[in-house]
């Protein structure tokens, strides 16, 4: 019983609070944990990826001899990868160490990257041109190999970019007589108009497409001269094309230097080129490049429509029951699972939306579809849709937060609605409008299952070209996440994508970190300029 | 209505009705409230308005009748009438709560932006209605000033914080802007202290200092009359004295409608003072007579500190 001048009862710990102290510490605790973890394993995972390892030859004792790098470790065995799928059926092998005879790192073993087949992991047994055999062999290959690969740029080149205008003007003729045909009716005066031309212009056309096939031709001949025979571990041997092989390198032979030059140019390859071997291998531009555009797109789209009706909401509409229910559906709107925006964006943009646009400005290339199919604009609005709630919920609470004052002091200076919230609320709201862009942005950039009915594909090239309107939002994109479930689970070698997918991952995690760093730029500018961090 | 109706009166003999010039006689009855100043006043004491002579001489720029405000079912003004003199200082005073700043915000509509308000009586500014169907709000703002409570520069350099009202006109000259600005931040004693820095932000400015920005804002477009809402009360001492400077030097140039709750100050800075008690005009007249020679014990009461 407390009395006036003696000691109160002491509070036992519960009351005094210390254990909640440790009870939230320790929540906060794990949640960084598991995202410092996450971040861990994929960075490490992603930066080891592609660091060239040494070759290991090893002997079993049942007599057969593997040559590869070993990729894995579990107890008691090792994940050895062999390579060679084409002469063995399969790249990966796990070793018992308990039947281990022998290990070495031999010097002439030597890693050669091939477009087809992935790795292959042997020797360098032969350089030939024109069925000849040149020594010496690697100095040779080297030579050889960095004008093949120059030569293949261009063969690629002309296939895509020249024989690729040639083409696309011929439709662009086929087209013109079609579109003359469906809108003036068979037989008019356009239709023999536009076949006129296209009779005119065919013979060119014609020319320039047996100059480019001849100059491929040529260029194809000169690439078959210069052969290269390798040889794996057990003596068998495979010849290819110089031109065939990606990259080769001595592993046991590099040093540091050797190494970081290996390692530097996968990054390279990774970052700037197009995937091959399904996927698995090659590089993931086209992803990165869709990632980005499709964000951005989706971005340009989400601000304004989300400002204008949380300024209705806020600013214009009388504040009641309806507008009440309005924003609890626009609350809930952000929690509908994201499939079922992609079924909807597939039904209503791509089919509807798009179909009818298809039909009003492309009826001459129907039944094939232009916009009425899966395409990167179709998938921005979607995830448009999708998080455009979060850009809504987040301008209201920024405009909400505008101290009532500096409204008042506006409409005191005689300023109308418009005029004050154009110059005084929105400047003061925008630091948390663009908090809300990036939360937008985070979700858009990682969502995947809505794109992958609207517009994502496994492989696709960068929409950008250099026929009229060069950008094509019509067509379909690649994208990371969908790259990291594809490579990971859908690829006939998972275990060879598995560098693939921590890198992509990696990749993905560093483009929405960019991403939003710039948002967070863009936004500590306004908020130094408008002094948002006083309220 | 019905509490007040229901609240004890104490009736006080021999009260004149307003005659010109007639000082309020001693009560009898020593006042039951003088050990409680927080109690209110007896009701029988407000049988209506008490004018100083003289007042209805002045040119008035703002003319005020039978004007009463209510929120929602809740009346916060009862009829007021009374007269703003051109180019003079008027304050307006009164316990909290009493429907001095509701007053001043019906004088530039700022009230319509609460819903449920409802006026009725007339406002004139300069002989045009204040309210009516016929009123462009937004027209009749901008021959008002206002200055506010807590200061409020937008979030903007100083420079274009002043020439705001011109910019919403669609000014664009930069020779009729940077006047302006000159001239505003002159009268409002801010152009020494700010004219190194008017691209700065104005949010960098001290509170006094941002204060006087809204003073200079407020005059920037010339308004027929500025409103002042208690502007000091947020300041220091020190800021408070260079505001009150200001409204002195104001006086003549602008006519300045304020807000107080410092009476000091009220006796300070003003020409006339008006007394308002619960929503109703209790007493107006030249400053110097209200504090010295009220005709209401109310008045009396309160200037003297007794209650509120």
């Amino acid at each position: 019983m407390p009395t006036r001048h003696g000691s109160r009862r002491s509070l036992d710990l519960l009351a005094r609070g210390q254990p909640w102290v440790w009870v939230t510490a320790g929540g906060i605790a794990t949640a960084l944990l598991m995202i410092v973890g996450l971040l861990l394993l994929v960075l490490i995972n992603g930066l080891t990826a592609y660091w060239p390892e040494r070759v290991a030859r090893v002997r079993l004792q049942d007599g057969t001899t593997l040559l590869g790098e070993f990729t894995r470790t579990e107890a008691g065995r090792r994940l050895l990868r062999t390579g060679n799928f084409d002469l063995t059926g399969k790249d990966f092998q796990w070793v018992e160490d308990a039947q281990i005879a022998g290990e070495d790192h031999p010097g002439e073993a030597w890693v050669f990257e091939r477009l087809e087949w992935g790795r292959f992991y042997g020797s360098l047994r032969e350089v030939r041109l024109d069925d000849r055999p040149v020594v010496p062999a690697p100095d040779r290959f080297r030579e050889l190999h960095g004008a093949a690969r120059r030569r293949l740029a261009e063969i690629r080149r002309i296939e895509k970019h020249d024989l690729g205008a040639v083409f696309a003007e011929m439709e662009r003729l086929r087209l013109a007589v079609r579109k003359a045909d469906v809108r003036h009716g068979p037989g008019s005066s356009a239709v023999e108009a536009a076949r006129r031309r296209a009779r005119e212009r065919e013979p060119g056309l014609e020319q320039e497409t047996a100059a480019l096939n001849r100059r491929l031709e040529e260029l194809k001949q000169e690439d078959r001269r210069a052969t290269v025979v390798l040889a794996d571990v057990n003596g068998r041997e495979k010849v290819h094309r110089v031109s065939e092989v990606v990259r080769a390198y001595p592993a046991n032979e590099l040093g540091l230097p050797g190494r970081l030059a290996v390692y530097g140019s996968r990054w390279w390859e990774f970052l700037s080129s197009e995937p091959r071997e399904f996927n698995t291998e090659g590089g993931i531009f086209p992803a990165i490049f869709g990632t980005v555009l499709m964000t951005l797109i989706m971005s340009v789209v989400i601000v304004p429509f989300g400002v204008i009706a949380a300024l209705y909401l806020r600013e214009y509409a009388r504040q009641g029951a309806l507008v009440s229910t309005v924003r609890i559906a626009v609350n809930n709107l952000a929690g509908v699972p994201s499939i079922v925006f992609g079924i909807f964006g597939l039904g209503f943009f791509c089919y509807l939306v798009g179909g009818r646009i298809d039909a009003l400005f492309h009826p001459e290339k129907l039944p094939a579809p232009t916009f009425g199919t899966q395409g990167l604009l179709w998938a921005s609005l979607t995830l448009a849709l999708l998080t455009v709630p979060v850009v809504i919920v987040a301008t209201e609470e920024a405009l909400a937060a505008v101290p009532q004052s500096l409204r008042e002091g506006s409409y005191g200076c005689g300023a109308s609605r418009w005029q004050t919230i154009r110059r005084i609320v929105l400047p003061k709201a925008m630091p948390g409008i663009m908090t809300g862009l990036i939360l937008a942005m985070a979700r858009g950039a990682g969502e995947v299952a809505p794109l992958m009915l609207t517009g994502v594909v496994k492989l696709a090239e960068v929409p950008v070209d250099g026929h009229f309107p060069f950008l094509h939002l019509e067509r379909s994109f690649m994208h990371l996440g969908f790259h990291i479930y594809d490579v990971g689970l859908q690829s006939r070698n998972s275990e060879a994508g598995k560098p693939t997918v921590f890198v992509t991952t990696l990749v993905l995690i560093l483009v929405v970190a960019v991403l939003n760093l710039a948002a967070i730029w863009v936004r500590g500018r306004l908020r130094r300029r408008y002094g948002s961090e006083r309220f | 209505m019905s509490p007040e109706i229901a609240r004890p009166r104490i009736p006080v003999p021999g009260l004149p009705l307003a005659a010109p010039g007639a000082r309020v006689l001693e009560s009898p009855v020593a006042p039951p409230y003088g050990e409680a100043p927080m109690t209110p006043m007896p009701e029988a004491a407000t049988p209506g308005p008490a004018y100083h002579p003289g007042m209805e001489d002045l040119p008035p720029v703002l003319k005020v009748r039978d004007f009463s405000l209510w929120y929602g079912e809740r009346q916060a003004l009862h009829d007021l009438t009374l007269a703003v003199p051109e180019g003079k200082v008027t304050a307006l005073i009164g316990p909290s709560g009493c429907g001095k700043s509701t007053f001043l915000r019906s004088v530039n509509r700022l009230n319509d932006l609460v819903d449920g308000v409802r006026t009725s009586g007339v406002i004139e500014l300069r002989g045009a209605p204040v309210y009516g169907r016929a009123v462009d709000v937004i027209e009749l703002r901008k021959r008002i000033g206002m200055v506010f409570q807590k200061s409020n520069p937008f979030p903007m350099s100083i420079y274009e914080n002043v020439v705001y009202p011109l910019r919403i006109d669609g000014v664009h000259r930069r020779s009729v802007l940077e006047e302006v600005v000159e001239r505003s931040l002159k009268s409002a004693a801010l152009w020494d202290e700010v004219k190194d820095r008017l691209k700065l932000s104005a949010l960098d400015l001290s509170g006094g200092q941002q204060q006087r920005l809204c003073i200079a804002r407020a005059i920037a477009s010339d308004p027929e009359i500025l409103l002042m809402d208690e502007p000091c009360s947020a300041l220091d001492p020190i800021a408070t004295s260079k505001i009150e400077e200001l409204m002195v030097s104001l006086r003549g140039d602008y006519t300045v409608l304020i807000v107080t709750h410092n009476m000091q100050q009220a006796a300070r800075v003003s020409d006339y003072t008006a007394f308002l008690y619960m929503g109703r005009l209790i007493e107006y007249g030249p400053t110097q007579d209200i504090f010295t020679r009220p005709l209401r014990r109310q008045t009396e009461d309160y200037v003297s500190g007794k209650f509120g």
